[in-house]
This record gives structure tokens, C-alpha cells and sequence, in this order.
């Protein structure tokens, strides 16, 4: 097991911290709830990224296909639970009839969730099963490409809205704050996201993607069955992506399949960067870069509206420059140089 | 003794050049073989062509009484053949220690094993592992930082902690401290004695493939030139004219 993983006192009173902080963060600071439930799902994005990207070496530019299936899952068992979906996507979530009480609405997310994750599952073992037999950058390419096909695909289906989009069910008043719940939702998500993946990275099967991304030819002449590993990591990692879609569906409110659910251009990109800017291949990297990513995000849309895009692109820019690694690499790599100069010393 | 390789005419070409022209030969269970030849003579060819790297022209390849020329490297490590690399191949951004865990039976070992962690019999084997290669003290170490002779020494040790049927050799002791030599011949030795584990070996250290294998082929040009125990291979005037002669 790598010592990074190792669960010392001062890493556990750091993650007991980390999780108090999470637990009040929407009670202290309600007016940033939605962009601490995103943050959470960036987390969560930047993870699932990581651990096929990162840990396995196999850059993956598609996920966003996952974010989106998850999405339209959710809403769809959300919605035909109790209403015929065409009619509802006509209507476009409007009318008397489509309102869903805190019974039904629950209900939605409680068997949408799952369901979101299943169909990922189902589909990133579908797909993996082909996919994952290409290598380098005609696997990133192909994987753009299943991005890009989903969200044509989804905008041209006139059952889930085609390009006019979908909108999920509108919360009951009698629930409250719905946002809370989602915060929460995505708190415990985000949670069990880092736990499973502290857990996979601690056993063989971590080492078992690590020797992949090093040398997969050597790990197959070792008798290593590395197709199976990495259509289980690529199917974890959709499991995850989909639960996540499914909560960030309902946060936004509104599915449109180029913009929010297959959005290759922003969801897609950024969870690659958040996982770039942390540190690539670290558990804890993916994490600090989402927490970063979304504080300088909120500022360049904030402050810098009309030149946000660019902000981003020279944080991009600056990241790869100066920090190849990350930032917790980078430090990493700084704590190896003083030990080796303090060895070389004594 | 039963044959466990048999190469039956094995041709390899790449464009005009013929790697290896209807190369036959016959490795029996528990045997140490030898395969020499000058460099380009195609012996790694013959490696790669019998793990699978690469497909071959014609030829047969069986091991165990089964076609093995049409499958894939995975599925023929895990009939029993692991191999060494001549510029040796192990997980450099990974510790020494967890390059050896990771290998411990992993060709034999159900896939669901790998969600677990490695139990204390594997530990125990790579301690002493380690420990026989000289590289106990450097289980930490990142495997990319070792020196080449190291990581050739790590690679090795992977390759036993691995339960091989056959092991495939490629210049096993290129790069290695003389010092180490001796007992590394005689750790195969053992394993072989011990364990029935069936070796080939590919050496240019002439004095130590003559000590090691009791039957040596010789390569050149793509062609099996000769073949026999150590003695009449060393006495062969080809192979002296092809290989130890320039030597």
C-alpha cells in the first residue's frame, strides 16, 4: 500500500476536520449553498476523472458522457415514475398536472440516483469492453468523440426534450429547502467517492492501475489481466460520474443536453483541469484542485465577466507551465528534494 | 523428461529482413536452456514471438501440448511463461516493493484477489527476494531511481515471485555487478532443482550460459546455426566462426 494512503492521527483529525467543515458549511454560509453542493460534484468529477485518467494513465476526454446519461436517467425515472415523459418534455414541465408532491418527488431521486448510477454502470461496461482497447491518444480521441455523439444524440430525442432540453421536477414547497438536501446528498457522495477510491488505491488493484499507467505491455507479460482492470475502474468511475450528473441535474434545474448535460466544452474540460491543477495520480490532488478551481471560478465569473474564459484559459496556461504536477505534487516533489539533501547532508 | 516448448519452424520477417528463418527448437520441463548468438542474430525476436509480442509469419509454437503461436501475451503469461526484458521493464513510478506485491502470483491468482491486500506469505517472498538480489535495503525506493543493474536485478526477482512454469531470460546478467553474478546463477539453479521451473535463457556471458544451461541453440543471422550440450556448441566451428570466434 503507498504511504501517501496511510491513515495517521494527524490525516485522520484532518479528514474529521475537512467532513465538520462540510457538515456546517451550508449552515454558516447559506448564500453559497449551490456553489458548495457544485464544488462537491466537481469533487466528485475530478475523482472519477482521476482514477482512469490520473491513476490509470488513460486520459479520458468523454466523461462527460456519464455526467449527462446519469443526468437524463435521474430525470427521466424522477418524471415517468408518475407522469408519461413525452407529454411531460412537452409541456416542458409546465401545467397543473405535473406536480409532484414530497412522496413523489423523494421518491424520484431516491430510485433516480440509483438508477443513474446503473445505466452508467451498464453502459461504461458496454463501451469499455471496446473502448479500452485503444491506447494513448486515439483512446482520448474516441472518447471525445462518445461525448460529443451523446449530447447530438440526446439533442435530436424529442421524448426527453431533444434540444429544447428537459427540466427536472419542480420541488414541493412543503419540503423546504431542497438545496439542502442536495448539498447533503452530494456531501455523502462526495464522501463515499473519496473513501472507495482511498480504499481501490490502498489494495492491489490500485497498484494494479498504476502498473498500467507505467508499463501496460509489462503488466500483461506478467499475467496481469489488464483489460478487466480497467473496465472496472472505467465502470466505477461511471458509477460515480452518473450519481453525480443525477444530483447536478437537479441543482441546475434544467437539462439541456449540449450546455449541461454532455457539456464537453466546460463540465468536460474542467474536471480534467481540477484533476491537472490538484495533481494528476494523488488521491488528495483531484480535491485540492476542485476547491481551488471553484474559488478562482467564482471569482473570474464574478469580477472578470466578459473575459472569465480567458482567466480560466490563463489558469490553465499557468498550471501547465508551473506546475506540471499539481500543486500537491509540486509539493510532494519539494518535501522529496529536502529529504534527499537532508540525507545527502547527514 | 516431457516437452514443454516446441517451436516448429518459426518464421518471423520484418519487410525484406528475415528475423528468424524456420527456427525449431525443443525446451523440455524442468530444463535449462541456452540461446546464443551474435547481436541481431534474432533471439529476442524469438522471445517476443513466443510471448505473444508479436505475431509470427508460420511456424508452430506449443507449450504444454497447446498452439500458443495465435494468443494473446496476457493469456500466455498466464498459461505459465514469464519473461525478462534486455533493457529491463518494471514499474518505475512505483516502489520496489510494490512492483513485487503487485506481481507475487498475480498470473495465477482470481482477478477478485486483486481487491484485497497482499497476505503475509507474499511479504514474506518478497523480503527474501529482495533480500537474494541485494535489494532489501531499497524496497522504498521509487524502481525508476534504481540503477540499471538494479532494475534488472528487481525485474528478475518479479518475475520469480510470480510462480512462473518457464521463465524466459533476456541477458540476465548484462549490467549486473560481477559480484552477483555467481549467486544469481546458483539461484536459478536452485529454482530449478527445487521447483521444476524450466528456464531459457538468452547471454552473451559466454562463461556463465555454459555453466547454466545443459543445452544451448545458437542464432545467426535469423538461422539456427547449432544446437547441442554446452561442450559441442562451444567446439562448433560455425558458432565459433558466427560468434565466439568474433568474440
Amino acid at each position: 500500500m503507498p504511504d501517501t494512503l496511510a491513515l495517521t492521527p494527524t490525516r485522520l483529525i484532518l479528514i474529521a476536520a475537512f467532513l465538520l467543515c462540510g457538515v456546517v458549511a451550508p449552515l454558516l454560509a447559506p448564500a453559497y449553498q449551490t456553489q458548495l453542493t457544485e464544488l462537491l460534484l466537481f469533487i466528485v468529477f475530478a475523482l472519477a476523472w482521476d482514477l482512469v485518467g490520473g491513476q490509470m494513465g488513460y486520459n479520458s476526454f468523454g466523461n462527460v458522457l456519464f455526467v449527462g446519461v446519469g443526468m437524463y436517467v435521474c430525470v427521466i425515472v424522477q418524471v415517468g415514475l408518475f407522469y408519461n415523459v413525452g407529454l411531460y418534455t412537452e409541456a416542458r414541465g409546465g401545467g397543473t398536472e405535473f406536480i409532484f408532491d414530497e412522496a413523489q418527488f423523494l421518491t424520484g431521486l431516491a430510485v433516480g440516483i440509483p438508477a443513474a448510477m446503473l445505466a452508467c454502470i451498464l453502459l461504461a461496461w458496454a463501451l469499455g469492453s471496446l473502448v479500452l482497447t485503444m491506447r494513448g491518444h486515439y483512446f482520448a480521441i474516441c472518447t471525445l468523440g462518445l461525448g460529443i455523439a451523446a449530447g447530438q444524440i440526446a439533442a435530436g430525442i424529442p421524448w426527453i426534450g431533444a434540444g429544447s432540453g428537459m427540466l427536472t421536477p419542480n420541488p414541493p414547497d412543503a419540503l423546504g429547502d431542497v438545496g439542502l438536501l442536495l448539498y447533503y446528498l452530494s456531501l455523502g457522495l462526495a464522501v463515499v467517492c473519496a473513501l472507495t477510491f482511498a480504499w481501490l488505491l490502498s489494495t492491489r488493484f490500485g497498484l494494479a492501475l498504476n502498473a498500467i499507467r507505467d508499463d501496460e505491455d509489462k503488466a500483461e507479460a506478467m499475467g496481469l489481466n489488464t483489460h478487466a482492470v480497467k473496465v472496472t475502474a472505467w465502470v466505477v468511475a461511471a458509477a460515480f460520474l452518473g450519481m453525480a450528473g443525477a444530483l447536478y441535474g437537479n441543482l441546475v434545474r434544467f437539462i439541456d443536453p449540449l450546455q449541461t448535460a454532455f457539456a464537453g466544452a466546460t463540465i468536460g474540460v474542467w474536471m480534467i483541469l481540477m484533476a491537472l491543477l490538484g495533481g494528476r495520480g494523488t488521491l488528495l490532488g483531484p480535491i485540492v484542485g476542485a476547491i481551488i478551481f471553484q474559488i478562482t471560478k467564482e471569482l473570474f465569473w464574478t469580477y472578470m465577466l466578459g473575459w472569465q474564459r480567458v482567466a480560466l484559459g490563463i489558469l490553465i496556461v499557468v498550471v501547465a507551465v508551473f506546475f506540471p504536477y499539481g500543486i500537491v505534487g509540486f509539493f510532494r516533489e519539494r518535501s522529496k528534494q529536502k529529504s534527499r539533501i537532508a540525507e545527502e547532508r547527514t | 523428461m516431457t516437452s514443454l516448448l516446441e517451436l516448429t519452424d518459426v518464421t518471423k520477417t520484418y519487410g525484406g529482413v528475415v528475423a528468424n528463418d524456420a527456427i525449431s527448437l525443443n525446451v523440455q520441463q524442468g530444463s535449462i536452456v541456452g540461446l546464443i548468438g551474435p547481436n541481431g542474430s534474432g533471439k529476442t525476436t524469438l522471445f517476443n514471438a513466443i510471448t505473444g509480442t508479436i505475431p509470427i509469419d508460420s511456424g508452430s509454437i506449443r507449450f504444454k501440448g497447446q498452439e500458443i503461436s495465435h494468443c494473446l501475451t496476457g493469456d500466455i503469461a498466464r498459461s505459465g511463461i514469464i519473461r525478462t526484458f534486455q533493457q529491463p521493464r518494471i514499474y518505475k513510478a512505483m516502489s520496489a516493493r510494490d512492483n513485487m506485491l503487485l506481481s507475487a502470483s498475480v498470473r495465477t491468482e482470481p482477478f477478485a484477489h486483486l481487491f484485497g491486500r497482499s497476505n503475509r506469505e507474499a511479504h514474506d517472498r518478497m523480503g527474501e527476494l529482495l533480500d537474494f538480489v541485494g535489494l532489501a535495503d531499497k524496497q522504498d525506493e521509487l524502481a525508476g531511481d534504481l540503477s540499471f543493474g538494479q532494475q534488472k536485478l528487481l525485474e528478475l526477482a518479479m518475475a520469480l515471485i510470480n510462480d512462473p512454469e518457464m521463465l524466459l531470460l533476456d541477458e540476465p546478467t548484462a549490467g549486473i555487478n560481477p559480484g552477483l553474478v555467481g549467486g544469481l546463477i546458483d539461484r536459478l539453479k536452485t529454482a530449478n532443482k527445487m521447483r521444476g521451473l524450466t528456464l531459457l535463457v538468452i547471454e552473451h556471458n559466454m562463461p556463465v550460459i555454459m555453466d547454466l544451461a545443459e543445452h544451448i541453440y545458437c542464432l545467426a543471422h535469423g538461422r539456427l546455426l547449432a544446437h547441442g550440450a554446452p561442450d559441442n556448441v562451444r567446439q562448433d566451428a560455425r558458432v565459433l566462426d558466427a560468434y565466439l570466434g568474433a568474440a
